[in-house]
Protein backbone atom coordinates (compact mmCIF):
# COMPACT_ATOMS: atom_id res chain seq x y z
CA UNK A 1 0.00 0.00 0.00
CA UNK A 2 1.25 3.45 -0.96
CA UNK A 3 0.77 6.64 1.04
CA UNK A 4 -0.86 8.46 -1.87
CA UNK A 5 -2.73 7.89 -5.12
CA UNK A 6 0.04 8.52 -7.61
CA UNK A 7 3.51 7.81 -8.85
CA UNK A 8 6.34 8.08 -6.36
CA UNK A 9 4.37 7.78 -3.14
CA UNK A 10 6.31 5.35 -0.90
CA UNK A 11 5.04 1.92 0.12
CA UNK A 12 4.39 1.98 3.87
CA UNK A 13 2.54 -1.28 4.42
CA UNK A 14 2.24 -4.71 2.84
CA UNK A 15 -0.88 -6.85 3.05
CA UNK A 16 0.07 -10.54 3.31
CA UNK A 17 -0.99 -13.04 0.70
CA UNK A 18 -4.29 -14.59 1.70
CA UNK A 19 -5.53 -11.62 3.67
CA UNK A 20 -8.59 -9.67 2.64
CA UNK A 21 -8.80 -5.94 2.03
CA UNK A 22 -11.79 -3.65 1.85
CA UNK A 23 -12.03 -1.08 -0.95
CA UNK A 24 -12.82 2.34 0.48
CA UNK A 25 -12.72 4.64 -2.53
CA UNK A 26 -11.16 5.16 -5.92
CA UNK A 27 -9.31 8.09 -7.52
CA UNK A 28 -8.44 7.67 -11.22
CA UNK A 29 -6.65 4.29 -11.33
CA UNK A 30 -5.82 4.09 -7.62
CA UNK A 31 -7.85 2.34 -4.93
CA UNK A 32 -7.85 3.19 -1.27
CA UNK A 33 -8.05 -0.07 0.66
CA UNK A 34 -8.39 -0.97 4.32
CA UNK A 35 -6.26 -3.86 5.58
CA UNK A 36 -7.50 -6.25 8.31
CA UNK A 37 -5.40 -4.37 10.89
CA UNK A 38 -7.17 -1.12 10.02
CA UNK A 39 -4.33 0.47 8.05
CA UNK A 40 -5.49 2.37 4.99
CA UNK A 41 -3.42 3.01 1.89
CA UNK A 42 -3.50 3.38 -1.88
CA UNK A 43 -3.08 0.50 -4.31
CA UNK A 44 -2.69 0.80 -8.07
CA UNK A 45 -5.29 -0.79 -10.31
CA UNK A 46 -2.68 -3.15 -11.76
CA UNK A 47 -2.08 -4.51 -8.23
CA UNK A 48 -5.79 -4.76 -7.44
CA UNK A 49 -6.27 -6.89 -10.52
CA UNK A 50 -4.02 -9.53 -8.94
CA UNK A 51 -6.39 -9.98 -6.01
CA UNK A 52 -9.20 -12.53 -5.86
CA UNK A 53 -12.82 -12.04 -4.99
CA UNK A 54 -14.27 -13.93 -2.03
CA UNK A 55 -15.44 -16.75 -4.28
CA UNK A 56 -11.95 -17.17 -5.68
CA UNK A 57 -12.47 -15.59 -9.08
CA UNK A 58 -10.15 -12.92 -10.34
CA UNK A 59 -11.13 -9.35 -9.68
CA UNK A 60 -11.97 -7.82 -13.01
CA UNK A 61 -12.38 -4.10 -13.36
CA UNK A 62 -14.22 -2.53 -16.20
CA UNK A 63 -11.69 -1.62 -18.82
CA UNK A 64 -12.47 1.34 -21.03
CA UNK A 65 -11.00 0.66 -24.44
CA UNK A 66 -11.51 1.33 -28.10
CA UNK A 67 -14.74 -0.71 -28.16
CA UNK A 68 -16.27 1.75 -25.75
CA UNK A 69 -14.96 4.55 -27.95
CA UNK A 70 -16.85 3.01 -30.88
CA UNK A 71 -20.07 2.28 -28.98
CA UNK A 72 -20.24 5.23 -26.61
CA UNK A 73 -23.65 6.85 -26.29
CA UNK A 74 -22.74 10.25 -24.87
CA UNK A 75 -19.91 12.57 -25.71
CA UNK A 76 -18.95 15.97 -24.30
CA UNK A 77 -16.07 18.14 -25.40
CA UNK A 78 -14.31 21.45 -25.75
CA UNK A 79 -12.67 22.78 -28.91
CA UNK A 80 -10.87 25.97 -29.79
CA UNK A 81 -9.77 27.38 -33.10
CA UNK A 82 -10.29 29.91 -35.84
CA UNK A 83 -13.69 31.13 -37.04
CA UNK A 84 -13.25 33.30 -40.13
CA UNK A 85 -10.18 35.01 -38.68
CA UNK A 86 -11.59 35.32 -35.17
CA UNK A 87 -10.86 33.07 -32.21
CA UNK A 88 -13.52 30.62 -31.21
CA UNK A 89 -14.13 28.51 -28.11
CA UNK A 90 -16.73 25.76 -28.45
CA UNK A 91 -18.55 23.37 -26.16
CA UNK A 92 -20.60 20.44 -27.40
CA UNK A 93 -22.60 17.46 -26.30
CA UNK A 94 -23.55 14.52 -28.49
CA UNK A 95 -25.76 11.46 -28.40
CA UNK A 96 -25.21 8.42 -30.66
CA UNK A 97 -28.21 6.67 -32.14
CA UNK A 98 -25.95 4.05 -33.71
CA UNK A 99 -22.15 3.81 -33.79
CA UNK A 100 -22.32 5.57 -37.16
CA UNK A 101 -24.88 8.31 -36.57
CA UNK A 102 -25.03 10.82 -33.76
CA UNK A 103 -26.68 14.13 -32.96
CA UNK A 104 -24.73 16.99 -31.46
CA UNK A 105 -25.59 20.33 -29.91
CA UNK A 106 -22.91 23.02 -30.15
CA UNK A 107 -22.40 26.36 -28.51
CA UNK A 108 -19.48 28.62 -29.49
CA UNK A 109 -18.18 31.96 -28.43
CA UNK A 110 -16.45 33.91 -31.18
CA UNK A 111 -13.95 36.58 -30.22
CA UNK A 112 -12.72 38.74 -33.08
CA UNK A 113 -10.93 42.00 -33.58
CA UNK A 114 -13.98 43.84 -34.87
CA UNK A 115 -16.87 41.91 -33.49
CA UNK A 116 -17.77 39.20 -31.03
CA UNK A 117 -20.54 36.70 -31.18
CA UNK A 118 -22.17 33.47 -30.28
CA UNK A 119 -23.31 30.54 -32.34
CA UNK A 120 -25.58 27.71 -31.42
CA UNK A 121 -26.27 24.80 -33.73
CA UNK A 122 -27.66 21.30 -34.04
CA UNK A 123 -25.62 18.78 -36.04
CA UNK A 124 -25.97 15.34 -37.52
CA UNK A 125 -22.65 13.47 -37.58
CA UNK A 126 -21.91 10.41 -39.67
CA UNK A 127 -18.89 8.20 -39.07
CA UNK A 128 -18.10 5.75 -41.83
CA UNK A 129 -15.59 3.71 -39.81
CA UNK A 130 -16.51 4.12 -36.14
CA UNK A 131 -14.26 1.23 -35.10
CA UNK A 132 -11.08 2.92 -36.34
CA UNK A 133 -8.81 4.53 -33.78
CA UNK A 134 -8.71 7.60 -36.02
CA UNK A 135 -12.30 7.82 -37.13
CA UNK A 136 -13.23 10.28 -39.91
CA UNK A 137 -16.67 11.88 -39.91
CA UNK A 138 -18.91 14.18 -41.90
CA UNK A 139 -21.30 16.62 -40.34
CA UNK A 140 -24.27 18.74 -41.38
CA UNK A 141 -25.98 21.31 -39.25
CA UNK A 142 -28.05 24.42 -38.81
CA UNK A 143 -28.33 27.09 -36.17
CA UNK A 144 -28.08 30.76 -35.34
CA UNK A 145 -25.24 33.25 -35.02
CA UNK A 146 -25.36 36.39 -32.90
CA UNK A 147 -22.93 39.11 -33.92
CA UNK A 148 -22.02 42.02 -31.66
CA UNK A 149 -19.71 44.62 -33.23
CA UNK A 150 -17.05 45.91 -30.84
CA UNK A 151 -18.05 49.13 -29.18
CA UNK A 152 -14.66 50.80 -29.48
CA UNK A 153 -14.34 50.39 -33.25
CA UNK A 154 -17.60 49.94 -35.07
CA UNK A 155 -20.93 51.50 -34.26
CA UNK A 156 -23.09 48.71 -35.59
CA UNK A 157 -26.19 46.96 -34.47
CA UNK A 158 -26.20 43.58 -32.86
CA UNK A 159 -27.83 41.08 -35.12
CA UNK A 160 -28.90 37.45 -35.16
CA UNK A 161 -28.77 35.41 -38.37
CA UNK A 162 -29.43 31.84 -39.33
CA UNK A 163 -26.51 29.64 -40.31
CA UNK A 164 -26.09 26.33 -42.06
CA UNK A 165 -22.91 24.33 -42.35
CA UNK A 166 -21.15 21.27 -43.69
CA UNK A 167 -18.00 19.89 -42.19
CA UNK A 168 -15.59 17.02 -41.81
CA UNK A 169 -13.07 15.94 -39.23
CA UNK A 170 -11.50 13.23 -37.14
CA UNK A 171 -12.23 11.70 -33.78
CA UNK A 172 -9.05 10.18 -32.36
CA UNK A 173 -9.16 7.77 -29.42
CA UNK A 174 -6.57 8.82 -26.84
CA UNK A 175 -6.98 6.85 -23.59
CA UNK A 176 -9.65 5.79 -21.11
CA UNK A 177 -12.70 7.97 -21.80
CA UNK A 178 -10.66 10.58 -23.59
CA UNK A 179 -10.61 11.47 -27.28
CA UNK A 180 -9.10 14.19 -29.42
CA UNK A 181 -11.11 15.86 -32.12
CA UNK A 182 -10.17 18.06 -35.06
CA UNK A 183 -12.62 19.45 -37.59
CA UNK A 184 -13.32 21.87 -40.38
CA UNK A 185 -16.70 23.46 -40.99
CA UNK A 186 -17.86 25.69 -43.80
CA UNK A 187 -20.69 28.01 -42.76
CA UNK A 188 -23.20 29.97 -44.76
CA UNK A 189 -24.66 32.89 -42.83
CA UNK A 190 -28.10 33.81 -44.18
CA UNK A 191 -28.00 37.55 -43.64
CA UNK A 192 -30.80 40.01 -44.14
CA UNK A 193 -28.58 41.86 -46.63
CA UNK A 194 -28.29 41.08 -50.34
CA UNK A 195 -25.48 38.56 -50.11
CA UNK A 196 -25.01 35.62 -47.82
CA UNK A 197 -21.70 35.38 -46.01
CA UNK A 198 -19.47 32.37 -46.03
CA UNK A 199 -17.23 31.58 -43.08
CA UNK A 200 -14.66 28.84 -42.65
CA UNK A 201 -13.89 27.38 -39.26
CA UNK A 202 -11.05 25.17 -38.03
CA UNK A 203 -10.85 23.84 -34.53
CA UNK A 204 -9.19 21.20 -32.36
CA UNK A 205 -9.94 19.99 -28.88
CA UNK A 206 -10.71 17.08 -26.64
CA UNK A 207 -13.79 15.24 -25.46
CA UNK A 208 -15.00 12.51 -23.10
CA UNK A 209 -17.37 9.73 -23.92
CA UNK A 210 -19.67 7.81 -21.58
CA UNK B 1 -41.80 -66.85 31.32
CA UNK B 2 -44.61 -64.44 30.94
CA UNK B 3 -42.85 -61.84 33.08
CA UNK B 4 -39.66 -62.14 31.01
CA UNK B 5 -41.67 -61.40 27.84
CA UNK B 6 -43.30 -58.55 29.63
CA UNK B 7 -39.89 -57.02 30.58
CA UNK B 8 -38.52 -57.46 27.02
CA UNK B 9 -41.63 -55.78 25.62
CA UNK B 10 -41.19 -52.93 28.09
CA UNK B 11 -37.54 -52.46 27.04
CA UNK B 12 -38.46 -52.35 23.32
CA UNK B 13 -41.28 -49.93 24.01
CA UNK B 14 -39.00 -47.72 26.14
CA UNK B 15 -36.20 -47.54 23.61
CA UNK B 16 -38.58 -46.82 20.73
CA UNK B 17 -40.62 -44.25 22.57
CA UNK B 18 -37.75 -42.33 24.09
CA UNK B 19 -35.66 -42.39 20.93
CA UNK B 20 -32.81 -41.59 23.19
CA UNK B 21 -29.38 -42.98 22.49
CA UNK B 22 -28.62 -43.00 26.19
CA UNK B 23 -31.58 -45.29 26.88
CA UNK B 24 -30.49 -47.61 24.07
CA UNK B 25 -26.97 -47.71 25.38
CA UNK B 26 -28.35 -48.44 28.78
CA UNK B 27 -29.75 -51.67 27.49
CA UNK B 28 -26.86 -52.44 25.16
CA UNK B 29 -28.91 -51.77 22.02
CA UNK B 30 -27.06 -48.64 20.80
CA UNK B 31 -24.79 -48.84 17.78
CA UNK B 32 -21.12 -48.36 18.26
CA UNK B 33 -20.93 -44.89 16.71
CA UNK B 34 -17.87 -43.76 14.77
CA UNK B 35 -17.12 -39.99 14.67
CA UNK B 36 -19.15 -38.48 11.79
CA UNK B 37 -17.19 -38.46 8.54
CA UNK B 38 -16.12 -34.96 7.44
CA UNK B 39 -18.11 -33.69 4.48
CA UNK B 40 -15.42 -31.14 3.64
CA UNK B 41 -12.48 -31.83 1.39
CA UNK B 42 -9.20 -32.21 3.21
CA UNK B 43 -7.28 -29.00 3.56
CA UNK B 44 -10.26 -26.72 4.23
CA UNK B 45 -10.38 -26.55 7.95
CA UNK B 46 -12.90 -23.77 8.37
CA UNK B 47 -15.94 -23.28 6.20
CA UNK B 48 -16.02 -19.51 5.51
CA UNK B 49 -19.58 -18.57 6.33
CA UNK B 50 -19.62 -15.34 4.32
CA UNK B 51 -22.06 -14.17 1.75
CA UNK B 52 -20.91 -14.59 -1.79
CA UNK B 53 -21.04 -11.23 -3.44
CA UNK B 54 -19.45 -9.73 -6.47
CA UNK B 55 -17.56 -6.50 -6.40
CA UNK B 56 -19.53 -4.16 -8.56
CA UNK B 57 -17.36 -1.38 -9.78
CA UNK B 58 -20.26 1.04 -9.62
CA UNK B 59 -20.42 0.50 -5.86
CA UNK B 60 -16.87 1.77 -5.39
CA UNK B 61 -16.91 5.41 -4.43
CA UNK B 62 -15.08 6.94 -7.37
CA UNK B 63 -13.91 10.48 -6.78
CA UNK B 64 -12.56 12.04 -9.94
CA UNK B 65 -14.49 15.32 -9.96
CA UNK B 66 -13.43 18.34 -7.96
CA UNK B 67 -15.70 21.31 -7.31
CA UNK B 68 -14.91 24.40 -5.32
CA UNK B 69 -14.68 28.14 -4.87
CA UNK B 70 -11.78 30.55 -4.60
CA UNK B 71 -11.00 34.11 -3.58
CA UNK B 72 -7.90 36.21 -3.98
CA UNK B 73 -6.36 39.25 -5.62
CA UNK B 74 -6.33 39.98 -9.35
CA UNK B 75 -4.48 42.78 -11.03
CA UNK B 76 -5.93 44.23 -14.24
CA UNK B 77 -3.16 45.94 -16.19
CA UNK B 78 -3.56 49.75 -15.93
CA UNK B 79 -6.66 49.31 -13.73
CA UNK B 80 -5.17 48.35 -10.37
CA UNK B 81 -5.75 45.30 -8.22
CA UNK B 82 -8.89 44.14 -6.54
CA UNK B 83 -10.50 41.16 -4.88
CA UNK B 84 -11.33 38.31 -7.26
CA UNK B 85 -13.61 35.39 -6.50
CA UNK B 86 -14.95 32.52 -8.52
CA UNK B 87 -15.59 28.81 -8.94
CA UNK B 88 -13.72 25.82 -10.27
CA UNK B 89 -14.76 22.41 -11.61
CA UNK B 90 -12.14 19.82 -12.51
CA UNK B 91 -12.16 16.26 -13.79
CA UNK B 92 -9.14 14.08 -13.08
CA UNK B 93 -8.51 11.93 -16.14
CA UNK B 94 -5.40 10.15 -14.86
CA UNK B 95 -3.19 10.58 -11.81
CA UNK B 96 -1.26 13.15 -13.86
CA UNK B 97 -3.72 14.96 -16.12
CA UNK B 98 -6.87 16.84 -15.34
CA UNK B 99 -9.17 19.21 -17.18
CA UNK B 100 -10.55 22.23 -15.44
CA UNK B 101 -13.08 24.97 -15.96
CA UNK B 102 -12.82 28.18 -13.96
CA UNK B 103 -14.94 31.31 -13.82
CA UNK B 104 -14.20 34.43 -11.82
CA UNK B 105 -14.98 38.08 -11.42
CA UNK B 106 -13.19 41.19 -10.17
CA UNK B 107 -13.40 44.94 -10.65
CA UNK B 108 -11.05 47.50 -12.18
CA UNK B 109 -10.13 50.74 -10.41
CA UNK B 110 -9.35 54.04 -12.08
CA UNK B 111 -6.24 54.16 -14.23
CA UNK B 112 -3.47 56.59 -13.26
CA UNK B 113 -4.55 58.76 -16.18
CA UNK B 114 -8.12 58.93 -14.90
CA UNK B 115 -6.97 59.80 -11.39
CA UNK B 116 -4.61 62.56 -12.54
CA UNK B 117 -6.94 64.07 -15.13
CA UNK B 118 -9.79 64.59 -12.74
CA UNK B 119 -13.11 63.88 -14.41
CA UNK B 120 -12.00 62.15 -17.62
CA UNK B 121 -13.19 58.54 -17.81
CA UNK B 122 -11.91 55.89 -20.24
CA UNK B 123 -14.78 53.51 -19.59
CA UNK B 124 -18.10 53.57 -17.77
CA UNK B 125 -18.25 52.33 -14.22
CA UNK B 126 -20.38 49.34 -15.16
CA UNK B 127 -17.74 48.30 -17.71
CA UNK B 128 -15.09 48.09 -15.01
CA UNK B 129 -16.34 44.72 -13.83
CA UNK B 130 -14.15 41.96 -15.25
CA UNK B 131 -15.56 38.46 -15.58
CA UNK B 132 -13.74 35.55 -17.11
CA UNK B 133 -14.11 31.88 -17.85
CA UNK B 134 -11.33 29.50 -18.87
CA UNK B 135 -11.07 25.87 -19.94
CA UNK B 136 -7.72 24.44 -18.95
CA UNK B 137 -5.62 21.35 -19.16
CA UNK B 138 -3.62 20.63 -16.02
CA UNK B 139 -0.78 18.36 -15.09
CA UNK B 140 0.29 17.31 -11.59
CA UNK B 141 3.99 17.80 -12.09
CA UNK B 142 5.25 17.27 -8.52
CA UNK B 143 3.03 15.01 -6.43
CA UNK B 144 4.21 14.82 -2.84
CA UNK B 145 3.52 14.81 0.84
CA UNK B 146 3.62 17.55 3.45
CA UNK B 147 4.33 16.78 7.07
CA UNK B 148 2.77 18.64 9.96
CA UNK B 149 4.75 17.75 13.03
CA UNK B 150 5.73 14.12 13.44
CA UNK B 151 2.36 12.47 13.34
CA UNK B 152 0.54 13.94 10.36
CA UNK B 153 1.14 13.64 6.63
CA UNK B 154 -0.95 15.28 3.92
CA UNK B 155 -0.83 14.55 0.22
CA UNK B 156 -0.02 17.50 -1.99
CA UNK B 157 0.40 18.28 -5.67
CA UNK B 158 2.19 21.03 -7.50
CA UNK B 159 0.46 21.41 -10.85
CA UNK B 160 0.71 23.45 -14.01
CA UNK B 161 -2.29 24.62 -16.00
CA UNK B 162 -2.79 26.28 -19.38
CA UNK B 163 -5.91 27.00 -21.35
CA UNK B 164 -8.23 29.23 -23.31
CA UNK B 165 -11.28 31.25 -22.53
CA UNK B 166 -12.95 34.59 -22.67
CA UNK B 167 -12.79 37.73 -20.55
CA UNK B 168 -15.48 40.41 -20.50
CA UNK B 169 -13.99 43.77 -19.65
CA UNK B 170 -14.41 47.36 -20.82
CA UNK B 171 -17.47 46.54 -22.89
CA UNK B 172 -16.14 43.61 -24.88
CA UNK B 173 -15.52 39.90 -24.71
CA UNK B 174 -11.83 39.22 -25.21
CA UNK B 175 -10.22 35.97 -26.24
CA UNK B 176 -8.00 35.00 -23.32
CA UNK B 177 -5.07 32.68 -22.87
CA UNK B 178 -4.21 31.80 -19.30
CA UNK B 179 -1.50 29.75 -17.69
CA UNK B 180 -0.17 29.27 -14.21
CA UNK B 181 0.81 26.99 -11.40
CA UNK B 182 -0.98 25.82 -8.31
CA UNK B 183 -0.49 23.88 -5.12
CA UNK B 184 -3.14 21.42 -3.97
CA UNK B 185 -3.06 20.48 -0.31
CA UNK B 186 -5.39 17.59 0.52
CA UNK B 187 -6.79 17.98 4.03
CA UNK B 188 -8.48 14.61 3.59
CA UNK B 189 -9.22 12.37 0.63
CA UNK B 190 -12.16 14.56 -0.30
CA UNK B 191 -11.28 18.13 0.75
CA UNK B 192 -8.41 20.17 -0.68
CA UNK B 193 -6.98 23.66 -0.30
CA UNK B 194 -5.58 25.32 -3.43
CA UNK B 195 -3.09 28.12 -3.81
CA UNK B 196 -2.99 29.33 -7.42
CA UNK B 197 -1.09 31.89 -9.45
CA UNK B 198 -2.24 32.61 -12.98
CA UNK B 199 -1.59 35.03 -15.78
CA UNK B 200 -4.51 36.00 -18.04
CA UNK B 201 -3.43 37.44 -21.40
CA UNK B 202 -5.73 39.27 -23.77
CA UNK B 203 -5.54 42.04 -26.34
CA UNK B 204 -7.02 45.43 -25.55
CA UNK B 205 -7.12 48.63 -27.62
CA UNK B 206 -8.59 50.94 -25.03
CA UNK B 207 -5.61 53.32 -24.88
CA UNK B 208 -5.32 53.87 -28.62
CA UNK B 209 -3.12 51.10 -29.88
CA UNK B 210 -3.78 47.43 -29.40
CA UNK B 211 -1.58 45.71 -26.87
CA UNK B 212 -1.45 42.42 -25.05
CA UNK B 213 -2.01 42.83 -21.34
CA UNK B 214 -0.95 40.54 -18.51
CA UNK B 215 -3.43 40.25 -15.69
CA UNK B 216 -1.98 38.42 -12.74
CA UNK B 217 -4.16 36.57 -10.31
CA UNK B 218 -3.35 34.87 -7.02
CA UNK B 219 -6.04 33.06 -5.10
CA UNK B 220 -6.80 30.64 -2.30
CA UNK B 221 -9.42 28.02 -2.94
CA UNK B 222 -11.30 25.18 -1.27
CA UNK B 223 -12.50 22.17 -3.26
CA UNK B 224 -14.39 18.97 -2.61
CA UNK B 225 -13.86 15.71 -4.50
CA UNK B 226 -16.88 13.70 -5.55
Amino acid sequence: MHTGPGRGYPIFHVVDRGETVQIVRRKTDWFKVRAPDGKEGWVAKSQMELTLEEDGTELDFEVIDIDDFTNAKWEFGVLAGDFGGANSVSLYGGYSLTPQVSFEVWGSQILGNFSNGWTGSVNVVHEAFPDWRVSPFFTLGAGVIRTEPKSTIVQGEDRTDQIGHVGAGFRIYAARRFLLRAEYKSYVVFTSRDDNEEVEEWKVGFAFFF
Amino acid sequence: MESRFRILFLIIALTHLSGCAATRNLFGLGRAEAPPPSAEPPGQVVDPEVERREIKEAKIDSENFELGAFAGIMSIEDFGSNVVYGARLAYHVTEGFFVEGTAGTTEGDLTSFEVLSGDARLIDDDERRLTYYNLNLGYNIFPGEAFLGEGRAYNTNLYLIAGLGSTRFAGDDRFTVNFGAGFRFLLSDTVAIHIDFRDHLFDIDLLGEEKTVHNLEGHLGLTVFF
